[in-house]
């Protein structure tokens, strides 16, 4: 089959759906892959690249599209500027496409995707599961835009970001507050602070404490009882009226302290919750600057201009939507590597037929219309994957219970146990002399050190351990000794001196294998 | 040499030997632990020579440089691969000795006692002769299995259970009567007869236990070797080898309740053996029953462009010797920025931490090199798996096949990564006879022949 690779021509998008290195991989799937011309330029890959990994250079886009079996792309397809038609006008019938295509907001396109009986792979709709991750793109463009975010804010603020004691005097460090700590924001930190700044994170889910602090922020807290703002699958929910009073009490009282915002917060299925309001701009200090990574869905601050640089109170407002293009290489890089994972799961027998298993569960949830009709959502709705959250893993449901005894029974066994073992000590205790009692309770008092100490001995060093005990229960070459020493009975000579003869092995040789076996561990 | 002074000796001795195996618990401590053990063994044989005084020692040096000169020269020889038997053989060697001190110590008691006093040492004596002489020619058995002398398959005699039963039974009885016994001549008689009971109960114990529960077989060894040290102990009344001896029976046990666990049987289950002998009648599941087959050079194409691989070794990787070869290529697909991890099953191999033992001595760094527990949930985001050699610790029936024989057995979910390769000799069941339903999986590849050959091919076609 043939994958053929479009030029973009959504406004100011860079990136490309495949790349030289993930055609290789493609053509190794058993695929043909044509590639439009130019398609790869915006992100630095010329079309002689593509020609060397393989991939046939289309110079018509119709013609490209005609003769594709399968389409991959970026943008959910559009009006093409070129040719003046719909992409989906172009596409056979019958073909499969995989980009980008937010079924939840563009209804109408996705009819029209089923009407064309194309198979299309909404790589925005994949099931958050573990298995699931090498193709999560809005994770990978997540962390892109973050860390895209923290150099666009250092682009237009005027201070460094790392503090600097200076001959011409003393520098403070710059502070960035980070709202919500999804992959986009993780990345935020992450950057911000490699770069020297103090930043700080807030997020609704306490959950993401930990993971915020990993990355060098330090995390917000509200002293809001047990409120907890994580809505399942990794997404936040919407907040109490409360919560979100403490929770812009809070913001209105960091914006006055620091010199950078960075936001992130968005609500699955919602417009972005409106976290910074015109006053908090206000009260900034003049030169600081906001980022507002939810702008394409309203974003978070009263002022933003989605798509613009902004300026209001002396505080600049970024508004990009388009974070991840404006580094289009490695978004293509990561983008182009998600869809070869796709194209992997598809094509099982890697012999170029892809089959579009409907009892997998991800395959399932990204495939959005399939033989005319259209599949979205997949029977149990999961949240549409509009904001990307890290490590949102399914639990795996472990080993089944065993059927366990009956409690009665186990009781009346451990209460046998227990009598037994009373009377057993009653009977040393009551009957036993005093010389065996003193040993009995050096003999009991070593076993519970021995069950003590085996239990911390790692399971990687169990032979060397049983070496070991070997060479040590050797020790009875002591009892034997006493007996050949003492010996006056010819037999009694020959039997010690046997025994201290192989005692004599078990020890030199157990501790000599012993420590041979431990040189051998090394880091 | 004063008592006092003994005891006191014999105190450090015991402290040392504590420590000893308390430095097992890291590898960075293990060898300080493992020079702890030879200081202890060291002290306590001085101050037990210094005290017989000035006496005759030429025999007992003799026998003392004879021992070491045959102990060191064949622990210096032994193939890490011959682990296994040789922690048999000297087990086997605890138990003779055990026998001969007991033997030793009723014929020519060195303290005389009376009364309740005598019974109990009396009682002493028995029972050390008695475990010691199950140890003895159990580990000796043990060791001919590992070695592959005696067939390793188990051995089923009809009434078999009622045979163990009747020899301890006689023994009991033949206890009563030593006891009764005032007559030395008639007391040894009944020692001798005991020992040949409790050898061929020992035998036959061993004889019935498969290949594959032999990790648990050789940690219940070393448990009954400590057991025996410690009956000696009483007899003798020294507190040394009362401790050494608890110290080593409480080891080896929590060992083999370990490996118990790791094979979901009961402890009781393993010792009354005749596992493996199940037919392999756990049907073949419907659905295609074909296997893909994969050659080397795919396989090095597939792990040059993985990002993550998981090499699974078993006891088919000790047979074959091929530790060496698994390492070259571990090293080579690091040196290329693939992150290379090793995954163990507890039961993997002859013996507790075999597979280590040999990965160590290949020179593979140990932190690479982690337990079920620790691999086991990040399998479903490993490209590779390499499965070298091991069948049952993979074999998902454990998990999915409630019917099958080893159902609950904690397995390495090796069949949730993208691709498994098996690297195999033919299509035989492991020492479970149990039909491996892994390798007729989608994402499984066959590479059939012997392993040392397929890894050493592999590394060639990664170089090349």
């Amino acid at each position: 089959m043939k994958i053929g690779v479009p030029k973009e021509v959504f406004p100011d998008e860079r990136r490309v759906a495949t790349t030289p290195a993930a055609v290789e991989k493609l053509i190794r799937l058993g695929y043909e892959v044509a590639v439009e011309t130019g398609a790869g330029e915006a992100a630095d890959y010329s079309d002689d690249a593509y020609r060397e990994a393989g991939a046939a250079i289309a110079l018509d886009t119709t013609a490209l599209w005609k003769e594709s079996d399968i389409v991959l792309k970026v943008r959910a397809p559009m009006d093409h500027p070129g040719t003046h038609k719909h992409e989906l006008d172009m596409i056979p019938e019958g073909a499969h496409l995989a980009g980008y295509i937010w079924p939840a907001q563009n209804p109408e396109l996705l009819q029209r995707l089923a009407d064309r009986k194309v198979t299309s792979f909404a790589i925005d709709a994949l099931p958050r599961i573990s298995r699931a991750q090498k193709m999560d793109a809005l994770s990978a463009m997540a962390n892109i835009a973050g860390y895209r975010a923290v150099i666009e804010a250092a682009n237009q603020f005027g201070r460094f970001f790392t503090g600097q004691v200076t001959a011409a005097g003393k520098v403070p460090p710059a502070k960035v507050l980070v709202i919500g700590a999804g992959v986009a924001g993780l990345a935020a930190i992450g950057t911000a602070n490699s770069m020297g700044a103090v930043v700080r994170a807030f997020d609704t889910r306490l959950e993401v404490k930990e993971q915020v602090e990993s990355m060098g922020a330090e995390f917000l807290e509200l002293d809001f009882g047990d409120e907890e703002g994580s809505g399942g699958g990794g997404y936040a929910k919407q907040m109490s009226d409360e919560f979100i009073k403490a929770e812009m009490a809070l913001f209105a009282e960091q914006a006055k302290e620091v010199d950078i915002i960075i936001t992130t917060a968005l609500i699955p299925g919602k417009p972005a919750p409106k976290l910074i309001t015109a006053d908090m701009v206000k009260s900034m200090k003049p030169g600081s600057v906001i980022v507002d990574l939810a702008s394409e869905r309203g974003g978070n601050c009263e002022l933003t201009e989605p798509g613009k640089v902004s300026e209001h109170h002396g505080v600049k407002l970024i508004g990009y939507t388009d974070l991840p293009s404006r580094m289009a290489k490695v978004a293509s890089d990561l983008y182009a590597t998600n869809l070869v994972h796709l194209m992997t799961e598809l094509t099982p027998e890697k012999d170029g037929q892809p089959s579009v298993n409907m009892d997998d569960a991800v395959i399932r949830g990204l495939t959005v219309s399939h033989q005319g009709d259209v599949t979205w959502p997949p029977p149990q709705p999961e949240e549409p994957a509009n904001k990307p959250a890290p490590g949102t893993e399914e639990p795996s449901p472990k080993a089944q219970a065993k059927p366990a005894p009956s409690p009665g029974r186990k009781l009346a066994g451990k209460l046998t146990l227990l009598a037994v073992t009373v009377l057993a000590l009653y009977g040393v205790g009551a009957y036993a002399p005093e010389s065996f009692l003193s040993h009995f309770t050096v003999f009991v008092l070593a076993c519970f050190i021995g069950w003590q100490v085996i239990w911390n001995v790692t399971a990687s060093l169990h032979t060397p351990l049983m070496s070991v005990t070997n060479a040590i229960s050797g020790i009875i070459v002591i009892g034997a000794l006493l007996h050949l020493a003492q010996a006056e009975n010819a037999a009694v000579s020959v039997l010690s001196f046997i025994a201290v003869l192989i005692a004599m092995i078990n020890v030199s040789g157990g501790f000599r294998v012993t420590h041979r076996m431990l040189k051998m561990f090394h880091r | 040499m004063s008592p006092g002074l003994i005891s006191v000796a014999y105190v450090a001795a015991s402290i040392l030997f504590i420590l000893s195996l308390g430095g097992l618990s890291h590898q960075e401590s293990a060898r300080r632990g493992n020079w702890y053990g030879v200081a202890g063994i060291i002290i306590a044989i001085g101050a037990t020579i210094a005290g017989f005084g000035l006496g005759d020692l030429t025999a007992v040096i003799v026998a003392m440089v004879l021992g070491i000169a045959i102990g060191l020269p064949m622990a210096n020889k032994v193939e890490m691969t011959q682990m296994p038997q040789l922690v048999a053989l000297l087990h086997s060697f605890v138990g003779l000795a055990a026998v001969l001190v007991g033997f030793s110590s009723y014929i020519e008691p060195l303290v005389i006692m009376v009364g309740a006093e005598h019974v109990i040492k009396l009682v002493e004596v028995y029972l050390g002769i008695f475990i010691g002489a199950v140890t003895f020619t159990g580990s000796l058995v043990a060791c001919g299995k590992l070695d592959g002398r005696i067939d390793s398959k188990a051995l089923t005699l009809p009434g078999r259970h009622w045979m163990n039963l009747a020899a301890v039974v006689v023994a009991v009885i033949l206890g009563g009567w030593f006891l009764g016994t005032d007559s030395m001549v008639v007391g040894i008689i009944l020692l001798v007869v005991m020992t040949l009971i409790a050898a061929a109960l020992g035998v036959h114990l061993i004889m019935a236990i498969g290949g594959a529960d032999m990790p648990v077989v050789v940690s219940m060894l070393n448990s009954y070797s400590g057991w025996a040290a410690a009956a000696i102990g009483f007899m003798l009344g020294n507190d040394l080898l009362i401790v050494t001896g608890a110290l080593v029976g409480s080891s080896g046990a929590i060992l083999s309740y370990i490996m118990c666990k790791a094979m979901n049987r009961s402890f009781i289950s393993v010792i009354l053996g005749g596992f493996g002998q199940t037919s392999s009648s756990s049907t073949a599941s419907d659905g295609d029953q074909t296997v893909h087959e994969t050659s080397v050079d795919e396989l090095a194409e597939e792990l040059r462009n993985a990002d993550s691989v998981i090499i699974v070794p078993g006891y088919g990787m000790a047979v074959a010797q091929a530790q060496n070869g698994v390492s070259e290529i571990t090293k080579s697909l690091r040196d290329r920025g693939v992150k290379v991890r090793f995954g163990i099953h507890p039961v993997a191999g002859r013996l507790p931490g075999h597979m280590n033992v040999l990965l160590a001595e290949a020179h593979v760094p140990y932190d690479i090199v982690l337990e079920m527990d620790e691999i086991n949930d990040d399998f479903p985001e490993t490209d590779v798996v390499l499965v070298i050699g091991a069948n049952d610790t993979v074999n998902p029936a454990a998990a999915e096949d409630p019917t099958s024989p080893i159902a609950g057995m904690p397995v390495l979910e090796v069949w949730k990564a993208r691709q498994v390769v098996i690297l195999k000799r033919g299509m035989a069941t492991g020492y479970s006879g149990v039909e491996n339903p892994l390798f007729f999986k989608d994402n499984s590849l066959m590479l059939f022949g012997d392993a040392k050959e397929s890894v050493d091919k592999l590394m060639g076609a990664l170089r090349g």
